[in-house]
């Protein structure tokens, strides 16, 4: 049961809440209040687009404990648009093929349960597809 | 069926705010599965189809939190504004996640309008999405917020083999209320129409609702839509004619198609907001998707009339005038259409394992 460490870290799950430096501009996710461009005191929320490209991936057919029933998934490490790199997992496939570069979207997504099925329901990132607008 | 519309004498009048309100924002969400009719038929029946082409079925980390997140984003994103300004955010489903835990603070704290809200998650079976934009249309014209926030969302139970599973589907809408002068569409007035009437249900802690014999059509969804529908066309003196656009619940095709037209409106002002044919019955969801659809094309200046209904039951008539405002904000989020074609069909099988039917332990 990891009930506190869900409810600390809720923005930056539901929401891609990181932080900007106030020395150097740099975009900083997961939040660590410390800068790691120019180590200067950070402790600015920042909103990410939640805009980025796939910067690798792979494929779990055997997943850890708790994502047991969400395997086979995808998992990638997404080069956000404002720089930082982030592991998560991938949605909305629909068996199209992954590809280094491919554009991807931030959406909120349940990612599991804590416990069974009487446990709290954990929400956070995945990325997607961008969804293309019809002409 | 007993007289019911604004001739009645004791017709107490159309609800009308106050101060003039509008929807300032709106966001529709449909998930990317679709289980076609076929297959329900091919798993059940010797048929070979059902009342509908497709539903709209959730991915295995999709339910009615994270559609509703989606939506309000989308909502926002036309709005133009902090969600911040919001003060209430409220979500009617008959699919919450949680028996006890809210839907709406999850959904306001991810798009960042916690805490100085009202929250709360409403039920009235298909009725809930369009009883929060109700309450948020009392909350904004009283004057007591500028912004609120009224979501319909579901993630529909259909028995398997049942005749709900054909059409059960999963979507919703969001919609933000706020003054009418920056407004996308005003709200010129509602008319809601409520009885106890025993036509469908799902008792605590049962996974699959019940169908009460034969309440469904005449004693429950028409008697409830007609009356809502004639009540607020008599009492606004308008007639079918004056409105582009009429939206309706939407259990299966032919319900809406046989209230239009006994309201006097033609198919073409149905059409572009019936959407039970490609994504189901959003229950929740299905009357205000189908507004979603109906403002990605609406002209400023036409006028809308949208009735839900909700099981148990009741309906709430809508009569609305798009402005000026909706050329510019809809294009800023994805549209109704982009989400419908969007679309991967999915087997029975996999059907089973997204919607959770599988018991694994």
């Amino acid at each position: 049961m990891e009930i506190p460490r869900h409810w600390r870290l809720k923005q930056q799950r539901y929401a891609l809440v990181g932080e900007v430096c106030p020395h150097c501009e740099g975009k900083i996710f997961p939040p660590r209040d410390v800068c790691p461009h120019c180590s200067g005191e950070a402790k600015t929320p920042y909103a990410f687009s939640g805009r980025g490209e796939v910067y690798s991936y792979t494929r779990i057919s055997d997943g850890p404990a708790g994502f047991e029933e969400s395997a086979p998934y995808t998992i990638a490490l997404v080069k956000l648009e404002e720089g930082p790199l982030v592991t998560a997992q991938l949605t909305d496939l629909g068996g199209q093929p992954v590809d280094i570069g491919m554009p991807v979207e931030m959406v909120t997504r349940r990612i599991r349960s804590d416990g069974d099925e009487r446990g709290m329901i954990v929400y956070g990132y995945k990325f997607r597809p961008v969804m293309a607008a019809q002409a | 069926m007993e007289s019911t519309n604004a001739s009645t004498a004791n017709f107490p009048g159309l609800l009308k705010p106050a101060r003039p309100v509008g929807f300032t924002g709106y966001g529709a969400y449909v998930p990317r599965y679709r289980l076609p009719n076929s297959e329900v038929a091919r798993i059940w029946t010797d048929a070979k189809g059902g009342p509908v082409k497709e539903k709209a079925v959730t991915g295995p980390d999709e339910d009615v939190i994270t559609m509703s997140i989606e939506a309000a984003r989308n909502a926002i994103a036309r709005a133009g504004i902090s969600p911040l300004l919001l003060r209430a955010v409220w979500i009617g489903s008959e699919s919450h996640p949680y028996a006890v835990k809210p839907s709406s603070t999850v959904v306001a704290e991810a798009i960042g309008a916690s805490p100085h809200i009202q929250a709360a998650d409403l039920e009235f079976a298909c009725k809930a999405g369009t009883e929060a934009i109700v309450a948020a249309i009392g909350l904004v014209g009283s004057g007591m917020a500028d912004y609120a926030m009224g979501i319909g969302m579901d993630t529909a139970q259909g028995k398997p083999a049942d005749a709900l599973e054909y059409t059960a589907g999963c979507g919703g809408a969001a919609y933000i209320i706020g003054p009418a002068e920056d407004a996308l569409c005003l709200i010129e007035s509602t008319y809601s129409y409520v009885t106890d009437t025993p036509d469908f249900w799902r008792r605590a802690e049962q996974k699959y609702p019940e169908h009460g014999q034969r309440f469904t059509g005449d004693p429950a969804y028409f008697k409830h839509i007609l009356a809502a529908a004639e009540t607020m066309m008599e009492a606004s003196g308008t007639k079918a004619s004056d409105y582009q656009y009429a939206v309706f619940h939407q259990p299966n095709p032919k319900f809406p198609q046989r209230a239009a037209a006994t309201l006097g409106f033609k198919p073409e002002q149905i059409s572009t907001g019936l959407l039970v044919p490609v994504i189901g019955n959003t229950y929740a969801g299905a009357a205000i998707i189908g507004l979603t659809a109906v403002l990605d094309v609406a002209q400023p200046g036409d006028r809308i009339l949208m009735v839900s209904y909700g099981s148990g039951a009741g309906s709430d008539a809508f009569s609305l005038v798009v402005t000026d405002k909706i050329l510019e904000r809809r294009d800023r989020a994805t549209k109704t259409a982009d989400y419908i074609a969007r679309r991967t069909p999915i087997d029975y099988g996999n059907y089973v394992r997204y919607r959770g039917k599988l018991a694994l332990r």
